[in-house]
């Protein structure tokens, strides 16, 4: 039933990796854009707070998918945006972890904001009594204290990201839902076989993180 | 009080359910009795599996029509099997789902590209061929750089992801190409007429057709390779010899009886392509 698995003309191992890569570079990016524009959006300045309520409504709610095609199809195929990239493969890899961070980076953005409502105002309050400044308050004081409280919110993010870059396959990246394509056109007779490779690929994947990072989050928890 | 408005909405929208459930119910069961009643032995439905997104070979028209030769061959075999044509349903088969549709009896036959295959064969049966078609590439109009399959290892080749024709690329035609796999092949055409990508890789009927439609008319060629075989095959149940006796009797006098030929010419005529004549019949024989 495995058989396709010994045959050697699948690098199922290969797909995955760059499945975690991509995860990797767009988590990183898109907790730093995240970051910027939770910034944007409890800022004093209402242009600011005006562009990142925006971005954030506008992002959000537009389907993945839609984001990654209009990247490849607009950006790539039309455009001819290629990011520094030479070949399809890595134009196709940069383009859909723009694409991620684009989105993901929303989702991040109200993970951190929400966390910010749980930090009491009397922080800030104090800070500013000090004489710091508003980036002062929000970096030193402020978004510490809320990143503690949604490690949890943000490994589920992850996850979310994890399972969402199958979407890349869409424009070509070679990652495990693409391969799994490839599979299910070849080895038609092991229709369930291969599905059960990619679900057991991507539980391996995220039930770890979920679990590491739910232990973090009680470690650094802010007891109030 | 507010709960018991939230259960009168959800009572209403339930009654509303029901009551468009009945009207479907009735209007469906009417055209069947007058069938029955007008033509004497009672047939239902059949339910054949095409591809509804390729041009030329099977498409769903906006208005709801379904057009393309494998349309055409699906309406012939189903009134040679006594169905004519108000009985057809036709139901999408995307590629990699035509096998279960076959085994779970979700459709009688599958007449979608679909090239006969050992792999395939350990699920499904075929009858046919009643097709040949090449792997072969399409190119912008003006641009002769490429003739052979070679030519590829310096160009940037789109086609379907997953799809057998980019795995032929990869593994054997040209290993250095540099292939883009896309959801569909509208989506290369997007490339292929910005010059993002030099040529679109898949079958030739396929390429055909979308070559053939209006709004592309004079703006690709085919290059003419025949880079590989693809007997298209009809797919039925597995071991249901006698359908597949019938199925391939049909194909044989659609071959025979000039509606082949015809429908050949209808649908892939514009693009200037040239099929290969109608292959013998080679399955369950």
């Amino acid at each position: 039933m495995f058989d396709f698995l010994d045959s050697g003309q699948y690098d199922v191992l290969g797909a995955f990796w760059v499945t975690v890569q991509l995860t990797l570079y767009s988590a990183v990016g898109s907790l730093i854009w995240g970051t910027v524009l939770v910034g944007m959006r409890v800022s004093p300045v209402p242009l600011m707070r005006g562009f990142a309520t925006a971005y954030v409504n506008l992002v959000r709610n537009t389907p993945l998918t839609v984001l990654i095609i209009g990247c490849s199809q607009g950006l790539s195929l039309t455009l001819g945006v290629t990011l520094g990239g030479g070949t399809f493969k890595e134009i196709g890899f940069r383009l859909a972890v723009l694409g991620f961070i684009a989105y993901t980076g929303t989702f991040v953005c109200e993970a951190i904001r929400s966390g910010i409502n749980t930090v009491p105002v009397g922080q800030a309050e104090a800070s500013r009594a000090l004489g710091m400044s508003f980036v002062q308050t929000l970096t030193l004081i402020v978004l510490p204290q809320a990143f503690r409280a949604v490690v949890a919110p943000l490994a589920n993010v992850l996850i979310a990201l994890t399972k969402n870059t199958t979407v890349a396959a869409a424009i070509g990246v070679a990652e495990a839902a693409l391969l799994m394509k490839e599979m299910v056109e070849n080895e038609p007779q092991d229709l369930f076989a291969v599905f059960g490779v990619f679900a057991l690929g991507f539980v391996l994947l995220t039930l770890p993180t979920g679990l590491l990072l739910g232990w973090v989050a009680k470690r650094v928890a802010v007891k109030r | 009080m507010k709960l018991s408005k939230v259960g009168a909405a959800a009572a209403i929208a339930v009654a509303l359910a029901l009551t468009a459930t009945a009207c479907g119910g009735s209007d469906s069961t009417k055209p069947g009795s007058d069938a029955s009643a007008s033509g004497g032995a009672k047939k239902d439905k059949i339910v054949i599996g095409i591809k509804f997104d390729q041009p030329g070979v099977g498409l769903k028209t906006p208005d709801g029509k379904f057009t393309g030769f494998d349309v055409d061959v699906a309406t012939y075999v189903a009134k040679e099997l006594g169905y004519e044509p108000d009985q057809i349903e036709f139901k999408q088969a995307v590629s990699a789902e035509r096998e279960n549709l076959i085994s779970n009896g979700d459709v009688k036959l599958v007449v979608a590209s679909y090239s006969i295959n050992d792999k395939r064969k350990e699920k499904v049966d075929f009858a046919g061929p009643y097709f040949l078609a090449h792997q072969d590439l399409l190119v912008r109009a003006d641009d002769t750089s490429i003739t052979k399959a070679e030519d590829l290892n310096k160009k940037k080749l789109c086609s379907v992801t997953g799809s057998t024709s980019a795995q032929n690329v990869k593994t054997k035609l040209a290993p250095e190409a540099d292939l883009q796999q896309l959801g569909g092949y509208s989506e290369c055409l997007t490339g292929l007429e910005n010059k993002a990508v030099d040529a679109l890789t898949t079958d030739n009927s396929i390429l055909a057709g979308y070559a053939a439609q209006d709004k592309n008319k004079g703006k690709f060629k085919l290059v003419g390779l025949s880079l590989s075989n693809e007997n298209y095959g009809i797919g039925l149940k597995k071991g249901d010899k006698e359908l597949q006796t019938k199925v391939n009797a049909a194909i044989k006098k659609m071959e025979a009886d000039g509606a082949w030929a015809k429908a050949i010419e209808k649908n892939f005529g514009p693009s200037g392509y040239k099929a290969e004549p109608a292959p013998a019949v080679t399955e369950g024989s």
